[in-house]
Order: C-alpha cells, then sequence, then structure tokens
C-alpha cells in the first residue's frame, strides 16, 4: 500500500530513472520492472491511483479499467470497491493486448461486469478528430509543480493539434475525493485484512500466550506500519457513533463525485489532466508524514471513487524526472482511451524515452 | 408465575437451509456426516483472493419463510459485513443482514391459541461459522482445539420475534410451530439436536400492566426445547428476585448452563461487540421482483394450522389427530392420498374411515418408520392405495387387531399387496361361526381346567380360553363374537352346568340368534348335521 512502494515488505523499490528516488506506488515494482526493461510488460492494482501514479513516475503507460472491466478473483482484496487489476507496459498499443486478455466477466466475482469486451486493438485508429476533451480546472490548482503543469499542458496542445476540440471544464467534488477516499479504502481495508490472523495460513508468529495473544503478535509483526495505519483508520470510521459521520458520509459524497464526472461527460467525451502534482520524490521524503504522502494522489483517487477507466501516458519530463498525462473516460470507455493515447504515441516520442540504467 | 411482574420475551431463531450448495460458494451444504474439512474450497477457507457469490436457492429459501411466516418481501435487499474476530469465522467478519432484512413485518399465529399473534420483527439472510472441537488436555497438559470448517459457509435463515411472547408455554408453542413450517416448506430439517435449528432468547420482565420494556436478558446455549423452558424459568425468576430486593436488572448476555441449571453471565454491556456493520461490497444488492414472490407463493404447501382445520372439517377427523397427521407435510400429503383412493362413501362411512386411515399412520406407521428411522412415509414401502385396502378389511372386521398389525408389518417390510398377505399368511378372519365351533369344542375338550375355572366363577379363564381357539384357527379377531359365544355358553350359568355341550351350546346359540327355532336352525347348519336335530339326544359330531 501507499503512494512511494517504500511500505514493501521486502525493500523500498527504485525508480530506475534516479535511484534515489520512489518509483511511486503501491504498483511502483511493475512499473520500474517495465520502465527499466526488465520486463516488457506487468500487472499492477489501482485503488486510488496506483497503476497510474507510478506509471506516470517511470515514465511507462499504465491504464486502470472501468470497476467491475477486470475480475477481482484472485487479487488479495484492499479496497473491494475500488481495486482494479490493469496493465503497466511500453505503449498503449501493448496496453491494448494485455486488457484484452484480462477483461471479461467472471462468475466467481459478482462485482464483474457482463458487458462484453470490445476488440481494443482493433480501436487504435489513430484517429481522433473531433473528440471533446475536457480539462478539469480542479486540477490545474496552484501547488503544482511547474515542469508537470508544463508537460501536460503541452500534452493537451498536442492532443489538439491532433484534431481534439478542447474544453475547460469543471469537477467541483474534486477537492473532497482524498478524504473520501482515506475513509472508505480503509474501511474496506480494515474488513479485508482481518483473516490475517495466523490461525488458518500465512505468516504466524509463534511464542507464548493463549490464541489471542498470538493472534495479535502475528499482525503486530506481519503488518507493515501504513497497513496497520489504515487498518486502524477504517475500524474507527466503522466504529459505533462514527459510522453515520464518517463511513456513511463518505459514501454520500462519493455519489456526488459520481454524479459530478457524469455530468461532465454529457458534454465531452474524455477528460485530459495530469497524473500527480509533482514529479518521483526522493526515497524517504515524506515518510515521516502521511498526509503529505496522501496528497500525491489528489488526481488519481476521484477516477477510483467513480469506477471510471483512465490512463496514464507518458508526456515529457520535469527535471529530468518523467511526467504522466492523465485520460479519463465515461464507464467502460477503455477503447477510446487507448485509442487516444495510441494516437498521441503516434505523434511523439515520450514513451520511447529509456532510463540510462 | 409472579402476577406482579409480567414477562416479555423474544426469540431469535437460526435455521439452517437445506440447500445444495453453501450460502456463497459451491461447495456442498450437507455437511453434517462428512469427514472433517472435506466441503471446503478457496472461498469459504477465506482464502487470500476470494470473493462470495450468492447462492440463488438460499434466496428463494429466504423469501419462502418470509411468505410462510406472512411477512413482506423486500423489493430491493443487500448483505453487510458483520466484523468480530474468532477462528471459526474465517474472513473475519461475517456476511449477514443489517438494516435491510430480505423479509419483514410479519406475524406467526401460536395454535390452539388463535389470540396469540406473535409478531416476526424480519427474516434475514447469513452464513454460517466453522466448527470448533474442543478436545481435553490429559495429565495436566493443555488441551487443544480442532477446527472443521465444513459448516462455515452454510446458509442460515435468521427468524427474530417481536417481544410478544409471554410464557414459556406460548415459547414452547412457536418453537414447535416455526419447526413445523421450516418443515413444511422443505427448506430445513429444523432439528435443535443436530444443530440444524438454534435458539437463543431475550428475556425481561416488568411491572404488570406497563408498556415500557424492562432491560434484557439475551441467554444463549440453549440446546433442546427443554433447555430453553427451564433457561426461561430460571431466568425470569432471577430476575423477579433481582427486582424484588430493590436492584437492576443487568441487560447482557448470559449462557445457560444445561447440567448446574443455570444461567451465567458472559458479555457486559461495556465488552459488547461493535460489529461495525457496513454494506457488503463484494456483493451488488439484490432486486426481487414481484413475480419471483409470487411464484413462491403459488408454491408454497398448504401450512399446517389451515391444513388441520381442513381436515377436522371435511374428513371429521378429531383435532388430536388432524394436529398429528398435518404435523408432518409428508404424513398428510399421504393420508390424503389413502382417503381419496377409495370410492365414493357415505359421509359417515368417510369419517370412519379417515379416523381408521389416521389411528394407522398415527400408530403402527410412526412405530415402523421410528424404528427404522424412515422420516418421509412415501419413502415406506406401502403404497397409499394399499394402506387403503387394509384400512378397508380391517374396518369392515375381516381382520383382528392382531392380525391386522401382523398384516401391516409384513407390507411395511415387503411391499406387498394387503390382499396377497392376508391371503398368504391365513389372516382371512372368520366371521362366521361354522368354522369356529368345531374347533371351539376341541379347546374346551382339551382344556377341561380352564373351563372348570370359567364355570367356577373365574370370568377371565374364557380369555385364555378363546385365545387358545384363535390360536388353533389362527383367525386373529374374531374376538367380540367368540367371546359372545363362549360366554353365552356358561353364564346361562348355574344350572346348566352339567348338561351336554350341545344344550348348552343351543342355550348359547338362542340367546345369540333371540329365539329357540332359529337357535336349532342355526346350530344345524352351523354343525353340518344332516338330519334333524333333537335337543335332548346326544351329539355327534358329522
Amino acid at each position: 500500500m501507499g503512494s512511494s512502494t517504500e511500505n514493501s515488505a521486502f525493500f523500498p523499490t527504485r525508480n530506475p530513472w534516479d535511484t534515489g528516488r520512489v518509483p511511486g506506488g503501491s504498483s511502483g515494482g511493475s512499473a520500474a520492472a517495465v520502465s527499466a526493461g526488465a520486463a516488457p510488460f506487468a500487472l499492477g492494482t489501482d485503488t486510488g491511483g496506483s497503476i497510474r501514479q507510478p506509471a506516470s513516475f517511470c515514465g511507462v503507460t499504465g491504464l486502470k479499467p472501468t470497476y467491475g472491466r477486470v475480475s477481482r478473483y484472485g487479487l488479495v482484496a484492499y479496497a473491494s470497491s475500488l481495486d482494479q487489476v490493469g496493465p503497466i507496459a511500453r505503449d498503449a498499443a501493448d496496453c491494448a493486448l494485455i486488457l484484452q486478455s484480462i477483461a471479461g466477466h467472471d462468475s466467481r466475482d459478482a462485482t464483474s461486469l457482463p458487458d462484453a469486451v470490445p476488440d481494443y486493438s482493433a480501436a487504435l485508429t489513430g484517429d481522433i478528430s473531433g473528440l471533446r476533451l475536457g480539462v478539469p480546472s480542479e486540477y490545474f490548482a496552484e501547488g503544482m509543480d511547474a515542469g508537470v503543469r508544463a508537460a501536460v499542458t503541452a500534452a493537451i496542445d498536442q492532443l489538439a493539434a491532433l484534431g481534439a476540440e478542447i474544453r475547460e471544464v469543471s469537477l467541483p467534488t474534486t477537492q473532497y475525493a482524498l478524504a473520501c477516499y482515506y475513509i472508505i479504502a480503509p474501511s474496506e481495508c480494515s474488513a479485508n485484512l482481518a483473516r490475517y490472523d495466523g490461525v488458518k495460513y500465512g505468516y504466524s508468529h509463534q511464542g507464548d500466550g493463549d490464541m489471542w495473544e498470538a493472534m495479535e503478535r502475528t499482525r503486530q509483526h506481519g503488518f507493515g506500519p501504513e497497513v496497520k495505519r489504515r487498518i486502524m483508520l477504517g475500524a474507527f470510521a466503522l466504529s459505533s457513533g462514527y459510522y453515520d459521520a464518517y463511513y456513511h458520509k463518505a459514501q454520500q459524497v462519493r455519489t456526488l463525485i459520481r454524479q459530478d464526472f457524469a455530468h461532465v461527460f454529457e458534454e465531452v467525451d474524455a477528460l485530459a489532466a495530469p497524473v500527480s502534482p509533482v514529479v518521483a520524490f526522493p526515497i524517504g521524503e515524506r515518510t515521516d508524514d502521511p498526509v503529505r504522502m496522501y496528497l500525491v494522489d489528489v488526481y488519481t483517487l476521484p477516477v477510483n471513487m467513480a469506477g471510471l477507466p483512465a490512463m496514464s501516458v507518458p508526456c515529457g519530463f520535469s527535471n529530468g524526472l518523467p511526467v504522466g498525462l492523465q485520460l479519463i473516460g465515461p464507464h467502460l470507455s477503455e477503447d477510446r482511451l487507448l485509442n487516444i493515447a495510441h494516437t498521441y504515441q503516434q505523434a511523439t516520442e515520450w514513451h520511447r524515452e529509456r532510463p540510462g540504467i | 408465575m409472579d402476577t406482579q411482574y409480567e414477562t416479555v420475551i423474544g426469540l431469535e431463531v437460526h435455521v439452517q437451509l437445506r440447500t445444495h450448495s453453501k450460502m456463497f460458494c459451491s461447495c456442498g451444504a450437507d455437511y453434517q456426516l462428512m469427514p472433517p474439512n472435506t466441503r471446503v474450497c478457496p472461498v469459504c477457507l477465506a482464502l487470500p483472493g476470494t470473493l462470495p457469490v450468492v447462492n440463488s436457492r438460499a434466496v428463494e429459501d429466504a423469501i419462502k419463510i418470509g411468505l410462510a411466516l406472512n411477512c413482506k418481501v423486500a423489493e430491493t435487499t443487500k448483505f453487510d459485513r458483520k466484523n468480530y474476530a474468532y477462528p471459526d469465522l474465517m474472513k473475519g467478519y461475517q456476511i449477514s443482514q443489517y438494516d435491510v432484512p430480505i423479509c419483514y413485518d410479519g406475524y406467526m399465529d401460536l395454535p390452539g391459541d388463535p389470540s396469540s399473534r406473535i409478531g416476526i420483527e424480519r427474516v434475514h439472510m447469513e452464513e454460517d461459522v466453522a466448527r470448533l472441537i474442543h478436545i481435553p488436555g490429559q495429565d495436566g497438559e493443555a488441551g487443544h482445539t480442532l477446527m472443521d470448517v465444513n459448516r462455515a459457509g452454510v446458509p442460515l435463515m435468521e427468524v427474530v420475534s417481536r417481544p410478544d411472547l409471554r410464557t414459556t408455554d406460548q415459547v414452547e408453542a412457536y418453537i414447535s410451530n416455526l419447526q413445523m413450517i421450516i418443515r413444511y416448506i422443505d427448506v430445513g430439517t429444523a432439528n435443535m439436536e443436530e444443530g440444524s435449528f438454534r435458539c437463543d432468547a431475550n428475556v425481561s420482565i416488568r411491572p404488570a400492566g406497563s408498556t415500557k420494556l424492562g432491560a434484557k436478558v439475551e441467554i444463549k446455549n440453549m440446546n433442546r426445547i427443554r433447555a430453553v423452558t427451564r433457561a426461561l424459568e430460571y431466568e425470569i425468576a432471577r430476575q423477579t428476585e433481582d427486582v424484588k430486593a430493590g436492584n437492576r436488572v443487568v441487560q447482557e448476555t448470559r449462557g445457560w448452563d444445561d447440567e448446574v441449571g443455570v444461567t451465567v453471565s458472559q458479555r457486559s454491556k461495556e465488552d459488547a461487540h461493535d460489529y461495525r456493520y457496513f454494506p457488503e461490497p463484494d456483493l451488488p444488492p439484490l432486486r426481487i421482483g414481484a413475480s419471483l414472490v409470487d411464484h413462491i407463493r403459488s408454491e408454497l404447501p398448504e401450512l399446517p394450522a389451515l391444513r388441520k382445520d381442513r381436515f377436522q372439517q371435511s374428513w371429521g377427523l378429531p383435532e388430536y389427530d388432524a394436529a398429528l397427521l398435518t404435523s408432518s407435510r409428508t404424513t398428510a400429503d399421504y393420508f390424503e392420498q389413502v382417503v381419496r383412493s377409495v370410492g365414493a362413501m357415505a359421509k359417515g362411512e368417510m369419517s370412519a374411515f379417515a379416523k381408521e386411515t389416521a389411528n394407522w399412520l398415527n400408530g403402527e406407521m410412526a412405530r415402523h418408520m421410528n424404528n427404522d428411522g424412515t422420516t418421509n412415509v412415501f419413502d415406506t414401502r406401502i403404497r397409499p392405495e394399499n394402506l387403503a385396502v387394509l384400512v378397508g378389511r380391517f374396518g369392515r372386521r375381516e381382520l383382528n387387531n392382531a392380525g391386522a398389525k401382523q398384516v401391516f408389518g409384513e407390507m411395511y417390510r415387503s411391499g406387498a399387496d394387503a390382499d396377497d398377505v392376508i391371503e398368504q399368511q391365513g389372516l382371512q378372519q372368520v366371521s362366521d361361526t361354522s368354522e369356529l365351533d368345531p374347533v371351539a369344542d376341541e379347546v374346551i375338550q382339551a382344556n377341561p381346567s380352564a373351563v372348570r375355572d370359567y364355570l367356577g366363577g373365574k370370568k377371565t379363564a374364557v380369555r385364555f380360553l378363546v385365545g387358545q381357539v384363535m390360536k388353533a384357527t389362527r383367525a386373529l379377531e374374531a374376538e367380540p363374537l367368540m367371546k359372545e359365544l363362549f360366554e353365552y355358553r356358561f353364564t346361562e350359568g348355574n344350572g346348566l352346568a352339567g348338561h351336554s355341550f350341545g344344550n348348552l351350546f343351543i342355550a348359547a346359540m338362542s340367546g345369540v340368534t333371540g329365539n329357540f327355532e332359529q337357535a336349532v336352525s342355526e346350530s344345524s347348519r352351523v354343525l353340518k348335521v344332516t338330519g334333524r336335530i333333537v335337543p335332548s339326544t346326544l351329539w355327534t359330531f358329522g
């Protein structure tokens, strides 16, 4: 968990572009492997940005499908209503191939969508003329890294040059997504991780004392600090007396976020925005300040709240570090997003850049 | 019971469903006799990455139960996670239903007491937990616990009553009626001893006439109906004593200790679980269409209370018989097939036939089924039409009691037709005297001391003689006639002793037929004597 892959059970992963920096998270390992050429593609899971953000930090292409597009059966559950598996690869065409293999209905996942899977590769026409592309003003707020702003803006101009019609739009609920996420995800997480008690399988800390003490020790040593933080947050948010004020309220806000996007997608076909306000930061820079860590995800979180598909597409560099362009579409518009990314990648070279490693 | 205080009781019953699969995975739900941990899969074992999928049959069964309890069925319902830690709870949470149960707002009229309508608050769906088997330590060693996960995930329906019960008699009636309904609609075995029907009770007391609810105590661990009534009686007495002593009843959970006969405090309010309920994100809400509900409603069998009434009215059965018959749906179905298989009869005859059929089903059939553990009368070898034949013959006294039971037993064992068995075993009752008398005489000849006893005033000796005749003819029931015949012989009594058998016989025959002339002609016929019979001569048997 977390936005930097510093919370790994093994050891922190390093960004191939600068090994003193984080690769992003939580699927930072996948992104780094693809970026470094160690693997042609990898799978990641995106609950609040965990495919898009590391893809952006590592200069690779990543896609988070519509919630329910890819089965969650077999995926260790973190936040059940947000998790989605998706591809991380060198370009959109590869992502299309991988998505084709993993998308589709699964009878073992009751949240899996029954909709037919289109031919994603066939959707890569390279033509986006007439595409109505929205640019949400809330995603270009103060405090954004200047280099990130420049790269993303240039990418949007490039898309305009390729035939897209750019429109300014507004998503007023954007500012609530962070708080909303950090109530809902930890709540679901606190229940999903309850099974890891060392009784049935997995890590089990032996020692003296009774069954309860053994369970406590197992969880004390088996979970890292960020995971524990989220479990505690979640248990608190769900507890009697607080449920209404936190979890219930967060779910209501979530509905507003969904409605916000639905409203905007009546006017535009897709949205273009940054993936993150920053580029890869130094290892250890944000580990002492969880909230500061959480802030790197402000632009990716709303997408998970609404269950929408989104991509991260390499679009430039800031101080030598990759910047990702985020493309967001309505439900089940993966084919459209892949085509936008593919078209962009036919006209640009950012995705071909390789770290010196 | 104390008249100063009124008891208020509510019951929470967990009913295990007898579905093919578990509630959220496709493992077999028939865990009872399976070797441990053989009815498991990654989902019910809660392995990482697994997800639940709803068993639609279980949902239909829940609706069935709700409809049988006069509940409303929710148009939209959902599951919730009930979070707590215990080794037998595989996921660390139980998938249950919190605020939108599938059925709600129903009632049950207690049988035999129509003014007692017990409200049903809700019926909701959840999953059972694994079984823990505690092995005590030996020689001072610590014990250990084994876990059998077969039961984890088996569908459970929780039926919650309103606190409308007032007496332990009502509680007993509620429990047995609910069990009967569950079995009638064929969703479960509803057996407390097997664990497919579990009761928890909430009990409080309040001053008689008050409408405010007192602090309630939850009682758990009552494993038989008897335990429920005993536990409630104890608890009511305990609370009453407490209040009379000026204390307040503590709201808590108490466990019933059947051996000692007391309830013991388990958890106080402070330690009460906070289940942190939230909607189950892995299962989308269910929309229940009106057409599905209508379909299920139309397939509900006639429920026991109505059926009992109908049996009393249509077949003229006494209430006791009707109640016993209708307590099992299959037995009631069978009964109806038996009575419908005979042709038209006069109403009085039909009534007698129905009563006789009820006797056989509630009596011999039940006894045989009990002996070999058969629970469904249709699984026995006796077809309804076949039983009808036996009942007919018995009703017309073509068989005596013992004979009929013997025939029944053979039919039960081999499935043979009634008539075949009767014929094979020569159990045809001989109702006319012609075949009986030679035998009767032989018996009298052979047992002079019994005859002397009878004549000497020991009336019961006639039974022995009758029994000997019966044995000799293998006619298992003509008893009334035989007995009549013999009694008549000797009771005409004092003064007849010493008279020839023939005179005694004629005297008896006169009594039986009503006049002397008829007695003579009947005797001739009966004894196959060809010549004229002269009363005073010695008889010889021809």
